[in-house]
């Protein structure tokens, strides 16, 4: 028996170990391509800043300028290094940014490391409630429309998903404000906390009560990218054979969504959530505008508003990395969901 | 006809099955020409209305101030008693035109990068696509307050930060229809048969490439109004003094707490309509010009 | 047990700048078929084959429109009692995996299949799992992604999809191409078997010489129509009644190999006339002008004016 037994087992330690090494690699090459994107997005934003007319000891001292002698500006512009080869002044800030240096926020007079961890903060549980709320909702209603293309619950749900599309997330915003806070007086007007009342002492039913309104209305707006999507790619699992097939069997519509429908179209599903984080990063950035929210989004106005060049270099490359991760789990969600994958081995998607 | 027509039947019939659940005694060649032209119409009014309408409705009369909307004044008037309907036509005219400028420069960079990646390919479309990538790799509105900040802002920091950002997804579709042009057996025939690059072009290229292009530049517009309007919302965009559709909106936030609604609802829905009927326009003239890659 | 007479579908379609254009997909369409025999239907793809299977199960698209009667067992087969009896009296044996959910095991899907006819879950796990032993699938298989099935693996899955149902009427939809010829007679074997179980069998192939070794009769489609309906024997003893037959029966490799010249005519604008007359050497002016209808010749059918016993 031993004997008959080893070479069962040889082969099932040798995929483990071809499925930690395609891991390793995965994540090598992963973290390879964010340095890269990371020193693209440097670059970028770098040569940007340089091109641009805004002149960064003016920026830095304000409505003060006329106070400070000409010599005095020179001085700060050596210290700054601002007299330097373009090339120098880069490396210098790129090895600044490596040391995980970003500088000092003007704005918050504060590290801006730190500043955008207190405002992400606040800005995470607002975003991954309108994140789950969304996916979750326009999976439903893309299914429903998808299943039932064609008819007015279809032409209802596809009219509400194009109109939300191209509603302006900031007005949607307005408008929720006006009925939920102004009219019906049921959610608050501004802010994460009440007026007055300390951070330390907010209570978690007043927080829930501060955040909803944001996160509802980001969800709204996401719901229509994915409801689009989900009743599309039902609309293509109903057209295949293996549903024809299912068809010829007798199966009737909602048990060809029920075991059919859903198992294919929630892996796309998945993988356009996650790679939405970018325009929910960007809806929450409006959004927090009008709620007066004080989270990251927010954080990014003040600092384009008010010229602070180190935040909003702190955020662009802050929200690089989060739409990274957003496209990374993306990726990552096929081979862990995916049995042809899995199993196979094939990535021939 | 080829002998093999039974897959093709197939993969048409289900192409066009959703076409066929709503039939209807009007053909769908003529709805689609209505719906375009009626579009066109409307959006063509917008834009021209501040010539057409001129400047009444929009000085102060401080008698008249605050009204909801009524029949005299449809959108209501503003603290100062100015027509809202008369500001938000205005403003959105405003808001269109820049769109449009911004949009079209758009599409020209995205449609020159799109041919180039196409045509040369090697380290010029490498180039071309890891810029694309760069692009993808932030999102749009941060990407769009970097630029319009860095430009310093104003009208010309608004339109080049939307014509910037814009031009990636037709760029894309572009290099896409070269590419398959490229490879299809016609082209390499007119080369053997001596024809010059220029001609290939001209004869066999553009007939491909203009629909898309066409279809590209008119889905553009909502995207280029949409971030306009989100800038001047928030403050970056331009000046308090060149009353845009988001700077009209930006004011009524202050009066919300006031009661004061229509400041806000009714601009919007102006500008919510403009966008939808721009969608409206490009996806009847896409269903015209190429059935097979419609949605509906 | 099945019989259907003037079967006729059409599809419409939206053409560039969205003209309407109507693709006439079959033609006054005759066959009928027996119980406890196999009934090949050959053809050229682009001969409307698979669309009549889908006419029978009514699972055609809904821009198709169908004219003409069918009938099963007696009745005539409407759309709604096509939708009561596919998959249990009538049942679809698909081409490939691909009929498959790509992602689901296989058992399941089968079970599925079994549970659709009226049994409870647990029965017809047994049912699956008996049949799988039958044909000889490992008892793995009921666990494996139809990814992972090899040919002949997924040929007997497929065949078990119809074996677990109490289905008098079998149709099998191209289950020959591509595959090995060890595969291809097990298959053949497998749905005589099911025909001399009693059942009917449709055997939808574009394979003559496969349909031969198991085929009581063999309907030869062209261009969406039924042009001679002969029995199996009727090819070995010259006995073939239409030019079209005998010159797929001479384009045979073990035969002359002579393929048969010209093209099937354009379905979107069937010529007047026969709808073979542009590849018949027969063809006079009454073939251009009228349609032959389909008649009795020497116990067979023909379509064709000139053909003689």
């Amino acid at each position: 028996m031993p004997i008959k037994r080893r070479p069962e087992r040889q082969p099932e330690k040798q995929l483990v170990n071809r499925r930690v090494n395609t891991l390793l690699i995965f994540v090598g090459q992963k973290l390879l391509r964010l340095g890269l994107l990371l020193i693209a997005v440097a670059i970028f934003t770098f040569v940007l800043l340089s091109l641009s007319p805004i002149d960064p000891v003016q920026a830095y001292i304000g409505a003060d300028m006329m106070q400070i002698s000409a010599d005095q500006q020179a001085l700060i512009a050596e210290r700054w290094g601002l007299d330097q080869p373009f090339w120098n002044r880069f490396l210098d800030w790129l090895g600044q940014i490596l040391q995980g240096n970003l500088g000092v926020s003007l704005v918050f007079n504060r590290p801006v490391s730190e500043v955008i961890a207190a405002r992400f903060q606040a800005s995470l549980q607002m975003l991954a409630i309108a994140w789950l709320l969304s996916g979750l909702l326009g999976l439903a209603l893309g299914t429903l429309a998808g299943a039932v293309a064609g008819s007015w619950i279809d032409r209802v749900i596809r009219l509400y998903a194009y109109t939300l599309a191209a509603a302006p997330t900031f007005w949607v915003a307005l408008l929720l404000l006006i009925v939920f806070a102004v009219s019906w007086r049921i959610a608050p007007v501004c802010c994460a906390a009440p007026p007055g009342v300390l951070s330390q002492n907010v209570t978690v039913w007043q927080h829930l009560h501060h955040l909803l309104l944001p996160a509802m209305t980001l969800s709204i707006i996401g719901i229509a990218n994915i409801t689009l999507h989900t009743r599309q790619k039902l609309i293509e699992v109903l057209h295949s054979d293996y549903v024809l097939f299912a068809l010829a069997q007798g199966e009737n519509l909602w048990n060809i969504v029920r075991y059919h429908g859903l198992r294919n179209i929630l892996l796309p599903a998945i993988t356009l959530q996650f790679a939405s984080l970018s325009e929910l990063f960007g809806g929450s950035v409006l959004v927090e505008q009008v709620f007066a929210y004080p989270g990251l989004g927010e954080a990014t106005v003040q600092g384009a508003l008010r010229s602070d060049v180190p935040l909003l270099v702190g955020i662009v490359f802050f929200s690089a990395l989060f739409v990274y991760i957003g496209n990374t789990l993306a990726d990552l969600a096929y081979p862990i969901i995916d049995p042809r994958i899995r199993l196979g081995g094939q990535m021939n998607r | 006809m080829t002998s093999t027509i039974d897959p093709a039947v197939n993969l048409e019939a289900k192409t066009s099955s959703s076409l066929q659940q709503n039939p209807s005694r009007t053909s769908r060649r003529s709805r689609t020409l209505a719906a375009i032209v009626l579009g066109t119409l409307f959006l063509g009014a917008i834009i021209f209305s501040p010539w057409i309408l001129g400047e009444s409705g929009l000085s102060t009369v401080l008698t008249q101030r605050n009204q909801p909307p009524t029949w005299s004044h449809p959108f209501g008037t503003d603290w100062l008693g100015r027509d809202m309907l008369m500001r938000s036509l205005h403003g959105l005219s405003l808001s269109l035109r820049i769109g449009l400028l911004a949009a079209s420069i758009s599409a020209f960079i995205g449609t020159s990068l799109g041919l180039a990646a196409g045509t040369f390919g090697g380290w010029v479309d490498a180039v071309i696509i890891w810029i694309v990538d760069v692009f993808f790799s932030l999102p749009h509105l941060v990407l769009l307050i970097l630029i319009a900040f860095s430009v310093g802002g104003g009208t010309r920091g608004v339109i080049i930060a939307v014509a910037l950002t814009h031009w990636t997804n037709l760029a894309r579709i572009i290099r896409a229809e070269v590419l398959q042009v490229n490879s299809a057996d016609y082209i390499h025939l007119s080369r053997q048969f001596g024809k010059s690059s220029l001609w290939i072009a001209r004869h066999h290229m553009m007939p491909h490439i203009v629909p898309q292009l066409i279809v590209g530049l008119i889905l553009l517009f909502p995207h280029a109004i949409l971030h306009e309007a989100a800038l001047s919302f928030i403050g970056i965009g331009l000046s308090p003094h060149l009353p845009a559709v988001g700077i009209i909106l930006a004011e009524s936030m202050r009066h919300l707490s006031t009661g004061y609604w229509w400041l806000g609802v009714m601009p919007g829905l102006l500008l919510l309509l403009s966008v939808k009927a721009f969608d409206w326009v490009g996806e009847n003239l896409r269903i015209l010009l190429a059935p097979k890659t419609s949605q509906e | 047990m099945l019989s259907l007479s003037n079967l006729s579908v059409t599809f419409t379609q939206y053409d560039r700048g969205l003209r309407r254009k109507q693709l006439r997909v079959i033609t006054d369409l005759n066959l009928d078929v027996q119980a406890g025999e196999v009934v090949a239907v050959v053809g050229a793809s682009g001969s409307g084959k698979s669309l009549l299977a889908h006419a029978l199960l009514g699972i055609l698209p809904q821009n198709a429109v169908m004219s003409g009667t069918m009938t099963f067992q007696g009745e005539p087969l409407t759309p709604h009692r096509c939708r009561l009896l596919r998959g249990k009296a009538i049942v679809l044996i698909p081409q490939s995996v691909g009929y498959l959910d790509p992602l689901m095991t296989v058992g399941p899907q089968v079970q599925r299949v079994a549970q659709l006819t009226g049994r409870t879950k647990a029965a017809a796990k047994t049912a699956v799992k008996k049949t799988f032993t039958r044909y000889g699938l490992p008892a793995k298989t009921f666990d494996l992604y139809p990814f992972q099935l090899s040919g002949g693996m997924a040929r007997r899955v497929l065949v078990s999809t119809a074996v677990v149902t109490p289905a008098q009427l079998v149709i099998a939809d191209e289950p020959t191409p591509g595959l090995h010829p060890d595969v291809v007679s097990e298959t053949l074997t497998h749905l005589r078997e099911l025909a001399d179980a009693g059942r009917g069998v449709i055997l939808i192939t574009h394979d003559i010489a496969a349909a031969l070794k198991i085929a009581d009769r063999v309907a030869v489609f062209y261009a969406g129509t039924t042009v001679e309906i002969a029995a199996g024997r009727d090819f070995f003893t010259g006995k073939l009644r239409h030019p079209y037959t005998q010159a797929l029966w001479r384009s045979l490799p073990q035969n002359e190999f002579l393929p048969v010249p010209g093209n099937q005519p354009n379905l979107e604008q069937l010529p007047q006339g026969c709808l073979f007359k542009d590849r018949c050497p027969w063809v006079d002016d009454l073939c251009r002008e009228e349609r032959p209808a389909l008649r009795e010749l020497n116990d067979g059918w023909v379509r064709c004016f000139h053909a003689e016993g």
